[in-house]
């Protein structure tokens, strides 16, 4: 076993969410499962293989600096559940 | 027992482009709360960041500015964690790639040279801004701020004490502003700086264990906090204890630091590349091509300043304190061919005049030609330096040229002879008891002769020809 529970509730902590202890134990073990599935790629020899950061090959998509429309404040807060004046509302959170 | 600080800075720089990082908003400064935003720095579902060229650009100049080596390939990853001024829950930053690594920024401390390593230059997107209610649980967020490029400037362990870390802070400010990529504002958040510090035994090698210090927004409060911190430092190991490594919040109106008290949570940031944005290629042609753009950098205007025009490394440095500033005074310098003149003319009472008005340069009234012209008219004995004083003030209130003022008040200077010695004559004959002191070896009262003939002329006098011959009037006869 790779992977214990006790990092699965790390993990689900860092996510912000919350399982049942079932939950836990059935991702525990299909965690597992993935990360032996993935040890099969450790089997090809990959000396002198680049890492790559990206599926696909492409390099430097870029866009010039010219300003474009930005949303009205309305549509900017339409999905905010606590909206005041231009503002989201939040729970107060001081690091 | 005696300490050894060792301090790292991380700089934030806001660019000064138009756009965000990563879409078409506009970065304005000042705007309404949540009205520069757009369904990409929300964060919303399924759109795609494309990143702004310009802030590449940017970052490429301050690395090159700083000495670093532009890598060839950067990417960038995705930095997580929760809070509620950074929407996607990612802060889309560069990890393992960043543009640029190794490089360095030279300071000087009572003329000691000295290089601060810079480990790397890295780009990434501003959070949002958020205000806190202060009397009821809530806060409220701003999202303009979200997806404004930054640039993370982190340094070497490298700076000794809170004195070279306010100087090599200054240096980078100084960079950064002349290279106009950043506005350098502390105060409105675009240059910010948290420090970390430790201290150990002298001569040890180990470093001891560290604390974060951040909301120091002035050059002044991170010396002074760093100073507090190194202070706290040492108290707590004189006394046998331990520092605890944390994040520590400096208070200006208290000044001291105190622990954040965050709960005691390390970060785990899971970082990873970003599968929304590909590899970016700096080849060497895009480097040079920057590199040729690059302007003349502080120090070496400054060396060039005390070679070229032959003035103190002071005065070098305080010309050179903005890009324009020393664009004004070469100007000066060259037009009227008397660089150290001209010097102190702007060190003096242009940078006075634009001080009380917390004025800058670039709304200087009086311009180069003008400032020129006056020190030609001192050299060619129009008028004094002492009239000079009057006439540059009122070329600034006025705007107008130095001989227009100079007529217009009538304020040539006279430095016929004759017209002098009759005056003079005239003052020595109306002080025979001060005639009679200086005769018998009291000189300190020449000078008030020259005041008496200076208020009879109204400081129109030339105080060459006078002294010249109020001397030889009041010992012949």
């Amino acid at each position: 076993m790779k992977i214990t529970k006790k990092e699965v509730e790390y993990v689900a902590h860092l996510a912000r969410l919350e399982f049942a202890e079932e939950e836990k134990e059935k991702f525990t073990s299909q965690l597992n499962d993935i990360l032996m599935y993935m040890e099969m790629l450790n089997q090809i020899d990959t000396a002198g293989v680049e890492p790559m950061s990206h599926a696909i090959a492409q390099k430097n998509a870029f866009r010039e600096d010219s300003i474009g429309e930005s949303l009205d404040n309305e549509a900017a807060l339409a999905n905010a559940p606590d909206p005041r004046g231009d503002f989201f509302r939040v729970p107060k959170v001081i690091e | 027992m005696k300490y050894e600080a060792v301090i790292g800075l991380e700089v934030h720089a806001q660019l000064l482009t138009d756009t965000k990082i990563f879409c078409n908003c506009s970065t304005k400064f000042g705007a309404a709360p949540n009205s520069h935003t757009c369904p990409i720095c929300l964060g919303m579902p399924g759109v795609l960041p494309v990143l702004n060229k310009k802030v590449v650009e940017y970052a490429i100049k301050m690395g090159l500015a700083t000495h670093c080596r532009i890598n060839a390939q950067c990417s960038f990853a995705r930095k997580n964690y929760f809070y509620p001024d950074l929407p996607k829950g990612y802060q889309i930053s560069q990890y393992a790639e960043p543009l640029a690594e190794f490089g360095h920024v030279d300071i000087e401390i009572n003329g000691e040279k000295k290089a601060i390593g810079i480990t790397r230059i890295h780009m990434e997107e501003d959070a949002g801004k958020l205000l806190h209610d202060e009397h009821n649980p809530v806060s409220y967020v701003d999202l303009n701020r979200t997806g404004v490029p930054l640039i993370e400037i982190v340094s070497e362990p490298d700076m000794r004490s809170a004195e070279e870390a306010a100087a090599y802070l200054k240096r980078l400010h100084e960079i950064l502003v002349y290279l106009e990529i950043c506005d350098g504002n502390m105060e409105e958040g675009s240059f910010r700086c948290d420090a970390n510090i430790s201290l150990r035994p002298w001569g040890e090698t180990a470093f001891g264990i560290r604390t974060e210090l951040k909301n120091m927004n002035s050059f002044r409060n991170v010396q002074r906090a760093l100073e507090y911190e190194i202070k706290r430092q040492q108290y707590i190991l004189d006394d046998g204890g331990e520092v605890v490594q944390e994040t520590r919040l400096w208070e200006d109106g208290q000044g001291v630091t105190h622990s954040m008290r965050s709960k005691e949570e390390a970060h785990d940031y899971r970082y990873f590349p970003d599968p929304d944005l590909v590899p970016i290629d700096i080849g060497r042609d895009w480097v040079d091509e920057v590199e040729k753009n690059l302007p003349e950098l502080p120090l070496a205007k400054r060396e060039r300043f005390m070679g070229e025009y032959q003035i103190s490394a002071y005065d070098a440095g305080v010309l050179t304190v903005s890009r324009a500033l020393a664009d004004y005074f070469e100007e000066v310098a060259k037009r009227s061919g008397k660089p150290k003149i001209a010097a102190n003319w702007v060190m003096g009472d242009i940078l006075k005049f634009l001080n009380e008005e917390k004025k800058d340069i670039k709304d200087c009234p009086i311009t180069p030609s003008a400032l020129a012209d006056l020190i030609g008219l001192i050299d060619k004995g129009t008028i004094s330096g002492k009239m000079a004083k009057d006439v540059v003030e009122q070329m600034y209130q006025t705007g107008k040229a130095p001989t227009a003022i100079i007529e217009e008040k009538g304020m040539v200077q006279i430095t016929d002879e004759s017209t002098l010695s009759k005056i003079i004559s005239e003052v020595i004959e109306a002080n025979p008891e001060q005639v009679a002191q200086y005769r018998s070896g009291k000189e300190k009262v020449f000078g008030f002769f020259v005041g008496q003939i200076m208020k009879a002329t109204q400081g129109k006098a030339n105080p060459k020809i006078i002294n010249d011959l109020l001397k030889k009037m009041l010992t012949k006869s």
